[in-house]
């Protein structure tokens, strides 16, 4: 059993426009029996963050194209993308480069 | 003079880092120049409340005292208030002798180049009060365009006139517009979708010097979208958003934003796409016709490119528009459609609007137009490129442009209406003798 695990989610460049403007959000995400991952990451937010319009943040499995995502910092192309595994205390930062929102 | 781009409003902030980097007396470099921060605040187009509108303008205020650089705040509402010689080509500057480069430097560096602002300079630069009234103006004006891609083409044109009429006025020489490589790529590909094939060498190039004596440059557009996005959140570059006419909107709400929808997709499976497009449009050059001079009917009175419908018979151009005419003569009420490309001109503009010009019938014999009793139309189209054509065609009505268009419409119309006259009495450049 995974104990839960507190990020802190950062949106910027127009993404926060769906959250209601907020742009940090501390989050902590229940235990569960796996460990949780960007994948389950990105359902969870939509579930429970996402104010409005899913499809201009999320695109299947995945961000939308356009939207960069910044783990601890680091392209998140660097750290497996959706199969990187969340530990406690990560800094997860997505930024929209698009110019519709 | 640097141009904040709206959208991700730190690309101008980016770029203001290599301008100080550029400009300390440390860096070998040639260049040296005092730059300046404007500022057009479009939040009356896009539909923004008075309160938004002057929260954005003061986090960016903020943001620009920081810089220590002069800074401009202009409104959208004062491209109403242009005087026609914005859609008019000024001389370039002649160039100096290259003796007095070495006197210029070395004037500039005596000279307190860090920019340090004065109480009474920060003053003048505050965003002026926004009257409702033309503010009601201008989004009836956005709103006259029926779609949202004619939308956003002419408030392009707009903040375009009011960025070189803004630089002319405050004495800059050089605009720096923030495009960075990904927006450009786009904007190549929108351009050519909507009939800009001819402009694409100065819609997408480092510089473009379609304004004469005002150039403007790109000097962003080497970085993609991810590489500022990255720079601005690691060097913690204040950034301020500002929601845009497509903000929000589905990817196929306008041709800019399916464009740009389409390479973005595309770059996340393939990652040279971009960097593609944008070593073709290096490659991209504006040929100089023969007929290349200066002369106002050669020139767009929008977009200011050089016009692209005056082409031989067997071109797309005529093939378009031969298609047109079929399937227009085919239709009934075919004529509703002419109707907007015409404007009727008030009766009191006419003489008053050139300043002392003669209206041209005057010297024919004719009546002068202040005393004839039907009001001028003016066929815009004829002044128009392809693509300028198109955007006014989807506008309801050309009434509600702002006067400085309408009134260099009229002129060229009366000047061409006069070369039309006298044109046996003309000399031709191929005429020898005779």
């Amino acid at each position: 059993m995974a104990a839960p695990i507190a990020i802190h989610l950062e949106f910027g460049g127009g993404a926060e426009l769906l959250f209601n403007g907020v742009k940090e959000h501390h989050v902590t995400l229940p235990s569960q029996s796996e460990p949780w991952d960007v994948k389950q990451l990105l359902v969870w937010i939509q579930r429970n963050l996402l104010k409005e319009r899913p499809e201009l943040f999320v695109q299947g499995d995945s961000v939308r194209p356009g939207i960069l995502v910044l783990i601890n910092d680091a392209d998140w192309e660097l750290m497996g993308e959706l199969d990187y595994q969340l530990q406690d205390q990560d800094n997860i930062v997505f930024i929209s480069t698009l110019h519709g929102g | 003079m640097c141009q904040m781009q709206r959208g991700e409003c730190s690309c101008g902030h980016q770029s203001r880092r290599y301008i100080l980097q550029g400009l300390s007396q440390n860096a070998h470099k040639k260049l040296r120049f005092l730059p300046g921060i404007v500022y057009i605040d479009e939040g009356g187009a896009v539909g923004q409340s008075v309160e938004e509108r002057q929260r954005t303008v003061a986090e960016l205020q903020a943001v620009f005292k920081a810089t220590g650089f002069p800074f401009h705040m202009v409104p959208l509402e004062e491209v109403l208030d242009l005087p026609s010689s914005v859609v008019v080509m000024a001389p370039s500057p002649s160039e100096p002798p290259a003796s007095a480069y070495k006197a210029a430097v070395d004037h500039f560096i005596q000279s307190d180049s860090s920019g340090c602002l004065t109480p009474q300079y920060q003053e003048q630069t505050l965003l002026p009060e926004v009257q409702e009234s033309r503010t009601q103006v201008l989004q009836q004006l956005i709103g006259s365009a029926k779609t949202l891609t004619a939308r956003q083409d002419l408030l392009n044109t707009l903040r375009q006139h009011l960025l070189v009429h803004t630089a002319r006025t405050k004495g800059y020489s050089k605009l720096m517009l923030g495009d960075n490589c990904t927006r450009l790529a786009v904007k190549l590909l929108t351009s050519l979708s909507l009939g800009r094939g001819a402009q694409l060498a100065q819609d997408t190039g480092f510089s473009d010097s379609r304004y004469g004596d005002i150039i403007l440059v790109r000097p962003m557009r080497d970085y993609s979208a991810k590489e500022i996005a990255y720079y601005n959140y690691m060097f913690n570059v204040t950034s301020v958003f500002i929601p845009s006419l497509d903000t929000k909107t589905t990817d196929k709400a306008s041709i800019q934003r399916l464009t740009e929808s389409f390479v973005t997709k595309l770059q996340a499976d393939f990652p040279s796409t971009v960097s593609t497009i944008y070593r073709t449009s290096e490659k991209l050059q504006t040929a100089c016709r023969s007929s290349c001079t200066a002369d106002h009917p050669d020139r767009c009175l929008l977009c200011m490119c050089a016009l692209d419908t005056a082409v031989e018979n067997a071109s797309a151009f005529q093939a378009t528009l031969t298609s047109e005419q079929l399937s227009q003569s085919k239709s009934l009420g075919a004529t509703r459609t002419e109707i907007p490309r015409q404007i009727r001109a008030p009766v009191e503009q006419c003489c008053s609007s050139g300043g002392g010009e003669d209206c041209g019938r005057a010297e024919t014999g004719g009546d002068c137009c202040s005393s004839a009793k039907e009001p001028e139309t003016i066929d815009l189209k004829s002044l128009l490129c392809y693509s300028c054509q198109l955007t006014i065609k989807d506008m309801a009505s050309v009434e509600h442009l702002p006067q400085y268009i309408l009134s260099e419409a009229q002129k060229r119309q009366r000047r061409y209406q006069m070369r039309e006259e006298i044109s046996e009495f003309l000399l031709d450049d191929g005429d020898e003798g005779d």
